[in-house]
């Protein structure tokens, strides 16, 4: 019997199968750097709004407390988006002729309101309370990043699950005081493991703390 | 055999039988091809497949203020009905909840005044009132710097007067250019803003008698190095 295959198939052979395993993981390489990249997590992506609200402005500029507008983030799960009142609390009186703010002063007047875009979107089924993070020593900056430096929004980090878990694993190393919680240009300088303790931090892994 | 067939059609060369081996070259190049746009069809769907997730991702249910298209107003959130009280809010003590004793502004407080209570106002007045009435109450907050008409000190004579129910009764309804802040400040944070305010004014004509020994001989030592806060 002849032989079927030339000889050089013995090489061709063996570079195929190197090179299934390394094409395989080519692309899940590149499967997981799509998956992490800003055109899927919207991370550092500017998103548009009804009016170019500047968090810079107001709360590094101005000075405003993080609560004055999103109210109810030590009370509830949602921090709150405040409403159009809230903006003419001091918009009545200041630029309240500026076109830029038309759309709040339409909202105002005609009782409708403005739709803003959700910056920071979980997926519904994973369940997130802001209270709890905040009442254990977790600052607004450690997840939404320096707000106070952003003239319009966007989301500092990805929100994917194995970002969550980095915390969770190990809050020693994001925990700060709870009265620096919504200091903005504030970072512990080393880790505070004592805060853990102190704070009664459970480092909470399994899946139904999230996915309930 | 099979393994060693779809192996080789894999890496691009049909398998062939003994009479058309002739054609060998030819088919592999089709099958080159055909792989290649397999490996682009792949990369589609990895990009199909990561941007089609909708379905759990965003659940037919409302979000935290998500807007709507079944309501007229194009809110998730409904307002109270008419008429109706929400549980938990049923509001029966008027002291603590309209500031007003009868019809009188109430000179006392609902509830004991104690230190967490006063540190509670101090967080409370720096978070809503600082940006106008200004750290201290001198009516210098950063937002008039910027134009906002300017309140009165907190520390004029008709203010230092004024029952503690007065100053529940503005933060609760306004006054004059300022908002209410009712939806924004629960009514026993509106206590302790103002008792805080009181812990204001009196931290502005307080004697250095009225403070305890041990403080004054600090006071004083502060006093004479230039250290002290004066006003």
């Amino acid at each position: 019997m002849t032989q079927i295959f030339h000889h050089s198939f013995n090489t061709i052979s063996r570079v195929s199968i190197f090179g299934a395993v390394f094409m395989a993981a080519t692309l899940a390489w590149v499967g997981d750097r799509i998956h992490r990249s800003p055109y899927m997590t919207q991370a550092d992506v500017v998103r548009a709004q009804p009016v170019p609200f500047s968090h810079k402005h107001h709360v590094q500029g101005l000075g405003l407390d993080c609560r004055y507008c999103h109210t109810t983030v030590e009370e509830s799960a949602f921090a709150g988006i405040p409403p159009t009142k809230t903006c003419m609390t001091c918009h009545s009186q200041l630029f309240s002729d500026a076109d830029i703010l038309a759309p709040v002063r339409e909202s105002y007047q005609s009782d409708r309101s403005l739709e803003w875009t959700r910056v920071h979107d979980l997926p519904d089924f994973a369940y997130f309370d802001h209270s709890v993070h905040l009442a254990k020593g977790i600052g607004c900056v450690s997840c939404h990043g320096r707000v106070d430096e952003m003239p319009l929004m966007w989301r500092e980090n990805s929100l994917n699950m194995d970002w969550c878990l980095d915390c969770h694993r190990d809050p020693g190393a994001h925990v700060r005081p709870k009265e620096r919680v919504f200091d903005m240009d504030w970072f512990p300088a080393e880790r505070r493991d004592d805060l853990v303790e102190e704070y009664e931090i459970e480092s909470l892994t399994s899946c139904s703390t999230c996915h309930r | 055999m099979k393994f060693r067939n779809s192996l080789l059609t894999y890496c691009g060369y049909a398998s062939t039988t003994e009479a058309n081996a002739g054609s060998k070259v030819r088919a592999g190049l089709l099958s080159l091809q055909s792989g290649s746009s397999a490996g682009l069809l792949f990369l589609l769907t990895l990009l199909g497949l990561s941007s089609c997730r909708q379905d759990m991702h965003d659940q037919p249910r409302y979000e935290a203020f998500e807007g709507s298209s079944f309501f007229a107003d194009g809110r998730s959130v409904r307002p109270s009905i008419a008429g109706t009280i929400a549980r938990g809010h049923l509001n029966e003590d008027k002291h603590l909840h309209t500031g007003r004793i009868g019809s009188e502004l109430a000179d006392s407080y609902p509830f004991a005044i104690d230190h967490a209570v006063l540190e509670r106002g101090r967080q409370r007045y720096s978070i809503f009132c600082t940006p106008c009435h200004g750290e201290a109450g001198f009516g210098d907050g950063m937002i008039v710097e910027r134009g906002f008409r300017r309140p009165p000190s907190l520390h004029e004579q008709r203010l230092r007067e004024a029952p503690p129910g007065y100053i529940f009764d503005v933060i609760t309804n306004g006054f004059g250019v300022m908002y209410d802040y009712a939806d924004r400040i629960a009514p026993k944070d509106r206590w302790a803003i103002a008792a805080y305010i009181e812990a204001l004014q009196l931290s502005q004509y307080a004697d250095l008698n009225d403070a305890p020994a041990d403080w004054r001989t600090r006071l004083n030592t502060q006093q004479e190095t230039g250290m002290g806060v004066s006003k």
